[in-house]
């Protein structure tokens, strides 16, 4: 008698993804295999999908009897939060990857739909829960665009201040996992140390240590609380030297090196044509930062370097976005100086509730106030594509609107869930031990990822 | 309601010529937007890939289910559904967009994935949600749903969903 009889079929239909999931060679249909396979994707670039993949280097003919499908996560704690990877292995050497994601699917742009504008913000700032101040900033510019209003000068430099700090954080808390990661729980401990500096700044300023809603359509919430400057410096200088202390802790460290150096590589034209953008896309060397390339806010009165890498592994990315986070201290000391004084928000009383002073003297400020909570403000029919460099690529936002006081379609388009794709390239062919630098390397947010 | 474009039918560019790369803040509404039928998207673009847009940034699927009077230009046909594409050149620094109705009676349309594979994850998520099949796709499934899931949520026509209140007059889920 069998130790392990069949499960209940019923149990399986409550477990099973079905055809979402990696299955054996056999049972993948052909140009499946050939697509997963082919990680090392249709790079002849005349004949891409029609299958002059089995010539390439790839070795098509692995028998399922050579290789072991495991599965990893949802909750795995290398994983950032609920990623879900299948991997065919041969031996040690990944083969196949397949990510299965959808785990924090909350259906946020559907529930954008039903926000009207000037609560949308709130549920943007929920998806890449990493930088939300960046998420507010897109879905902001792109119902600015739409409305066609100019904000006040302090607004857009408000923003930028704040979006350079949240790179910052964001960064450094990758520093922090990625560390974690690759087995160094003191650059954990640091990466977290550093981040909370910015995030009692931001806790300062917004009143919330994440999902701020502070940069709405029409501006920001609040001005800059008194003091912010002596606060910002602070910020820079200590991490500005603690840098300084991080590569000397880890950049140079042999273990730290043999983890990272070499692995998870993907060249230019791979990550290119699979539309990795953010320090995925720089670390080969394509020095492609929206900031530079299509400044939006006043990143073209600023001056930073772009960071590029050259052979796109795992090291090359950790070292982009190790320097990414002095480019944005090198920013943020520029906006201390260039910060102009006035409006933090449009003055246009269609967009901008009144003071709360002004309500008790003015009927019509009252009605301002109520129409704008109540209704939201009504918003020219029109679709708009906006993108900004969020720390982890290119965020965009697609809004369709038909003329109401509520998106008609809100779509984020998120870099995390097309960097994603790219994790399945660089793990194939490595050891599944640097599969998990890899994942980490990717920088994937999940709250992004399944919105 | 006829599933056949006319391939004859031909692109209809709107927006001026595309703007210089040092062009600053010009960057969101100075996109050009193409219009192309679903008999020509695929070439468009390939088109315009061989024209410098190496870069696929977005897909995204959009239903005009409840906003059927949209503008759009003259020579096209409003459908229910439409793609909106968003390609990225590296090299020129510009972004341009790609708009294709797809009708509601036969929501197919040629999968990109041939010519940028990042289209993969994206045309998933537009399947899923909005039931458009891509044609050419190695592997259409669902991505953030469950596969067992019935409807596509981002479709009008599908509910919301309610959590139910406990008051005698509230209405109940759904």
């Amino acid at each position: 008698m069998s130790r392990h009889p069949v499960p209940d079929p019923r149990l399986l239909a409550e477990t099973a993804e079905g055809p979402q999931e990696l299955s054996s060679r056999a049972e993948t249909p052909e140009p499946e295999l050939r697509r997963e396979i082919g990680a090392v994707l249709r790079l002849p670039e005349s004949t891409p999908a029609s299958g002059d993949l089995a010539s390439g280097s790839v070795d098509i003919e692995v028998s399922d009897d050579d290789t072991m499908i495991i599965n990893m996560g949802p909750q795995h704690p290398s994983t950032h939060g609920v990623l879900r990877l299948m991997i065919e292995l041969d031996g040690e050497t990944v083969l196949r990857t397949k990510p299965i994601i959808g785990y924090l699917h909350t259906g946020m742009e559907k529930t954008g739909e039903e926000l009207t504008y000037v609560q949308g913000c709130t549920n943007v700032t929920r998806m890449d829960y990493l930088s939300p101040l960046n998420n507010e900033l897109v879905f902001s510019m792109a119902v600015e665009e739409l409305l066609g209003i100019e904000l006040p000068p302090r607004a857009t430099w408000i923003r930028m201040l704040l979006s350079e700090l949240q790179r910052m954080s964001s960064h450094l808390m990758w520093l922090a996992t990625n560390g974690m990661d690759v087995g160094s729980t003191t650059m954990m401990i640091f990466g977290f140390r550093e981040r909370e500096l910015i995030l009692a700044f931001f806790e300062k300023t917004t009143g919330l240590r994440m999902n701020h809603n502070f940069i709405r359509p029409g501006g920001t919430a609040a001005d800059l609380p008194d003091g912010w400057q002596d606060d910002v410096v602070v910020i820079c200088d200590n991490v500005e030297t603690r840098l300084d202390e991080y590569d000397e802790l880890i950049s140079g460290q042999p273990i730290f090196r043999q983890r990272l150096v070499g692995t998870g590589s993907l060249t230019a034209q791979e990550a290119l044509a699979l539309s990795a953008t953010g320090p995925i896309l720089r670390s080969t060397g394509v020095a492609w930062d929206l900031r530079r390339s299509m400044p939006y806010l006043e990143y073209d009165k600023v001056e930073f370097d772009v960071i590029v890498g050259t052979y796109g592994d795992n090291f090359d990315r950790y070292a982009c976005r190790f320097n990414e986070i002095r480019e944005s201290i090198r920013i943020v000391r520029q906006v201390l100086d260039l910060m102009p004084l006035g409006d933090y928000r449009t003055q246009d009383k269609k967009v901008t509730p009144p003071p709360r002073a002004r309500i008790d003297e003015s009927m019509e400020a009252l009605i301002h106030h109520f129409k704008i909570f109540t209704e939201g403000f009504k918003v020219p029919e029109g679709e708009v594509y906006v993108a900004i460099e969020s720390p982890r690529g290119e965020l965009g936002c697609y809004l369709v609107s038909d003329g109401s006081s509520k998106p008609y379609r809100m779509h984020i388009r998120a870099p995390s869930f097309v960097n994603l794709q790219s994790a399945p390239v660089m793990m194939h062919g490595g050891l599944i031990a640097d599969a998990i630098a890899t994942i980490s390397s990717v920088d994937p947010v999940m709250g992004e990822v399944d919105r | 309601m006829s599933s056949d474009d006319a391939p004859g039918e031909a692109s209809v560019a709107v927006g001026s010529a595309p703007p210089p790369s040092a062009q600053p803040n010009a960057q969101a509404s100075a996109h050009p937007v193409i219009f192309c039928s679903r008999a020509e998207y695929h070439d468009a673009v390939a088109k315009l890939r061989d024209e410098g847009f190496e870069l696929l940034s977005d897909l995204c699927g959009v239903d005009y289910l409840t906003h059927r009077g949209r503008e759009l230009p003259s020579g096209v046909e409003p459908e229910r559904f439409e793609i909106a594409v968003v390609l990225t050149s590296v090299t020129q620094r510009r972004k341009v967009r790609v708009r294709v109705q797809i009708p509601e009676g036969d929501p197919v349309v040629d999968s990109l994935w041939d010519l940028y594979p990042g289209t993969e994850a994206m045309e998933r998520e537009a399947f899923d949600m909005f039931g458009i099949a891509f044609s050419g796709h190695p592997d259409l499934t669902r991505i953030l749903m469950p596969e067992d899931w019935e409807g596509y949520p981002l479709r009008k026509d599908y509910s919301v969903g309610r959590v139910p209140v406990q008051f005698k007059e509230a209405p109940g889920p759904r």
